[in-house]
Formats: structure tokens, sequence, C-alpha cells
């Protein structure tokens, strides 16, 4: 129990580094938000060492991070952990293909909270470029799917 | 069977999973509120800013080692015509410098206000970039110096070549500087060549700013330079700040379409410089 709750902290963790190292503006556009991937992945494939907490505090970071509104990203990316922890036992028995779709759709939602908090707090701007994120992040899901799902058989 | 499959995954027992979501939200929406309003969460703030720090650091090394190395297998020629250019720039500027003391004083003499230069700047810190943020909502560098280097909020921030921004977040050893161009910054500047004051706002695009208040008819060319004003007292006058890039005039409206670039410019060390200016001294009284 606790190896694995490390696993899960110690690979969010990894994954917030990648979404926060800096990249040449081109390819910071098709970034996909690596930490939220991760919590997704946790909560379908390990619901109850993560939970919600695990979306709140990753999304904590990325707003310390970014120096953004406190509990921006926290209640977005809680969001996100919260329907994926709901559907779980629905949607990790799909395809992969159909698993993407699921992703697309809670990136999106992602995206979309930050944006209308961020319309609440004064800061939006017209930007169109984050949503390609949702969509790329989709794109690499079945990857971190078998990767991860190979990686974490043992220990489950 | 399936009920007990259920119960093993169900995320946890106890409190249900949508309660502890609404918890978690309640939570975040609190910080939120709290963080608008400022204060409470200020000296938060400060400390998680010294926290962030040293994955700052860490995150950025790799371009940093980049550029360590490259300096290193640097051609001694490349060295030696860099110093000379540096050397020749360096003279031009002690020469201009003498000339601009001369003018200064000259000039506060004539206006009868000795010791009373608007805005000028007494002091300076250099401080190195960490890290940076170019998208469309935001343009902000991180430097290494904060609050124990007597960084305060919205202090004056130069490159070479201008005005870069001001300080926003101080943290203890680590400050966030908002750039010109960021969309929600804007600086009061003057166009040297007529005088005419207006306010230069970020556009969003690196290192352009939009000039959106001026009527059609506005004596404006490209390559205008535009020099702060001084005005609002947040920036010091007379430092450059932009150069005109694209001047349009659109019959269909009131207003000048106008464009510019900023001319500071971080160069291979990538080291900015905060001012501290002498306070602006009460307007001289004027005779009846």
């Amino acid at each position: 129990m606790t190896d694995s709750r490390s696993s899960v902290v110690l690979s969010t963790l990894a994954a917030f580094v990648l979404q926060a190292v800096p990249l040449p503006s081109a390819l910071e556009m098709l970034r996909p938000p690596f930490a939220v991937l991760l919590v997704i992945f946790w909560s379908l494939t390990a619901p109850r060492i993560g939970g919600i907490a695990l979306g709140f505090f990753t999304g904590l970071a990325i707003d310390v991070y970014q120096g953004v509104v406190l509990g921006q990203h926290a209640l977005a990316t809680a969001l996100v952990a919260y329907i994926a922890i709901r559907q779980h036992l629905l949607v990790r028995t799909k395809p992969l293909l159909e698993q993407s779709f699921f992703v697309l759709a809670l990136l999106s939602a992602w995206v979309a909270t930050c944006w209308l908090i961020e319309a609440f707090t004064g800061s939006a701007t017209g930007d169109a470029t984050r949503w390609v994120t949702a969509l790329t992040g989709a794109v690499i899901w079945p990857l971190l799917m078998i990767w991860g799902t190979s990686r974490t058989a043992g220990t489950r | 069977m399936s009920s007990l499959a259920a119960s093993r995954d169900r995320p946890q027992r106890g409190v249900p999973l949508g309660l502890r979501f609404f918890g978690y939200a309640a939570l975040a929406l609190a910080l939120m509120w709290l963080d608008q309003r400022g204060g409470v969460l200020d000296r938060v703030r400060y400390g998680l800013q010294a926290i962030v720090y040293p994955l700052q650091i860490a995150l950025n090394s790799p371009a940093a080692a980049l550029n360590w190395t490259r300096d290193i297998f640097a051609q001694r020629a490349t060295l030696q015509a860099e110093n000379r250019a540096l050397r020749d720039a360096l003279r031009a500027s002690e020469i201009r410098g003498i000339r601009n003391a001369a003018l200064e004083r000259e000039n506060a003499e004539l206006l009868g206000l000795r010791e009373s230069v608007r805005g000028k700047a007494s002091r300076w810190l250099p401080a190195r970039v960490i890290d940076q943020k170019l998208d469309a909502q935001r343009h902000r560098l991180t430097v290494d110096r904060g609050g124990r280097n007597g960084v305060t909020t919205g202090q004056i921030a130069v490159a070479t070549g201008g005005i870069l921004g001001q300080s926003l977040r101080v943290g203890p050893s680590s400050t966030e500087i908002i750039l010109l161009s960021d969309p929600s910054s804007g600086v009061p500047v003057q166009i040297v060549r007529t005088g005419v004051r207006t306010l230069a706002l970020g556009s969003g695009k690196p290192g352009e700013l939009s000039l959106p208040y001026l009527p059609l008819q506005t004596d404006i060319i490209d390559g205008d330079l535009l020099v702060s004003s001084g005005l609002g007292g947040v920036f010091p006058a007379d430092y450059p700040v932009a150069k005109v890039t694209e001047v349009r005039r659109d019959s269909g409206s009131p207003l000048a379409v106008v464009r510019a670039s900023t001319l500071a410019a971080l160069d291979r060390d990538r080291v900015v410089g905060f001012l501290w200016l002498d306070p602006v001294p009460p307007a001289a009284e004027m005779p009846p």
C-alpha cells in the first residue's frame, strides 16, 4: 500500500516537472498537461490511493508554479479527478480509443474550468491555443495507459 | 459478487465521493476568494515562492548548462572581437554619459529646479533570469533576486536597451517580473520626435506593444522612438521603451492602429537590473 502510494506521488511529481520544464514556444503550444493526465491515470487505475486529494494538490502545485490565482487549477483538477473516479469502473474496461475520447472530454472540461475562473477573476484572454493541449493529451493517452498498466501490473 | 468488487474498488470508505469533491471544491473557492482579496495570502505566497525557487533553478539548469558550455568553447577570436566591441561601446556610452550629465545639470538649472530631476535612478541591482513564461496571457520572467535583496513590488526592471517591465510578485530570493508586452501591462510613453504623450499597452505578442489611443491625424511614423513619460509616477521619465514598427490608418476608425517593438533585449547573460528611483519631489509652487 505504501509502496504504491509513493509510486503515485512520485510519478505525478515527475509529470509535473515534465509539464513545467521550459520548451520552445512552438512545442509549448502542443505540450499536454502531463500532471493532469497522470491524475486521470491514477484515478482510473487506483482510485483508492490518490483520490480527489491527488487532483487537488496537483492543481495547487500548478497554481503556485504558474503564479496564478491560488485554487484555480486545484478546482479544475479536483473536478477531473472526481469525474474520473466516478466513472472508473465503466471507463477502464473500454478499448483505448474510447478511453481517449473520455480523456479528451476530461481535459476539455479542465481547460474550460480554468478559462471560466480566469473570466471571473478578470484575467482571461481569447487564447484558443490551449485547447490544442487537450487534443494532444488525448492522443498520447493510449501510450500512457499501455506503459502505465505494464508498470503497475506487478504492484496491484 | 459485483457488489463485493465494487466495494473493493470504491475510493475510500466513509465519506461519499460527491461530498468529498464538494469539500475540495469549497476549499478551492475559498482559496481563490482569499487570494483575490489580497492581504491574507500574501505571506503564504511569499513562502510558497521560496519553495518553488529550487525547482525553478533545477528546471532552468539544462539551459544554463548549455549556455555555460557554449561560453567555454567560444573561439578566442570571437571573444576578442566581442571584447573590443564592448570596450568601444563602453567608451561611447561614457562620453554620452558625461554629455548627458552636463545636459541634465544645465536643464535643471534652467528650470530652476536643481535636485529635482524627475525620478532619477539612484541605485541598481543586477539579477539573473531563472525562468520565463511566454504565452498569450502572460509574459513573465522570474529572476534570482528577491525580498532579501531589497526588491519590492512595483519596482522597475531594465535590460540592455530600455525598460523591461516591473516586479509583480516578490519572494524571499526570487521575483516575478511582468514584461511590458504582457497583455495586462501598460506604460505611459512620449514620442520623442513630437512630444505627444500616450499610453502603450502590451499586445500579448513577445516584444510587441500597441498604442490604441492615438487619433488618426497624430503625427507618428515608422521608426519613431518612444520613451517613458514619467506620468503616473511608476515608471521613471525619459527611459527608452520601444520603437514604432507599424502605423495603419483605416478611414473607418477614428483611431490609428500603431504597433511598436520593445527595445529592452535580454542578451546572452540574461541579466536584468532593478532600479531604485529617487523619490519624486513635490511639484514646485507656481508663482502667481
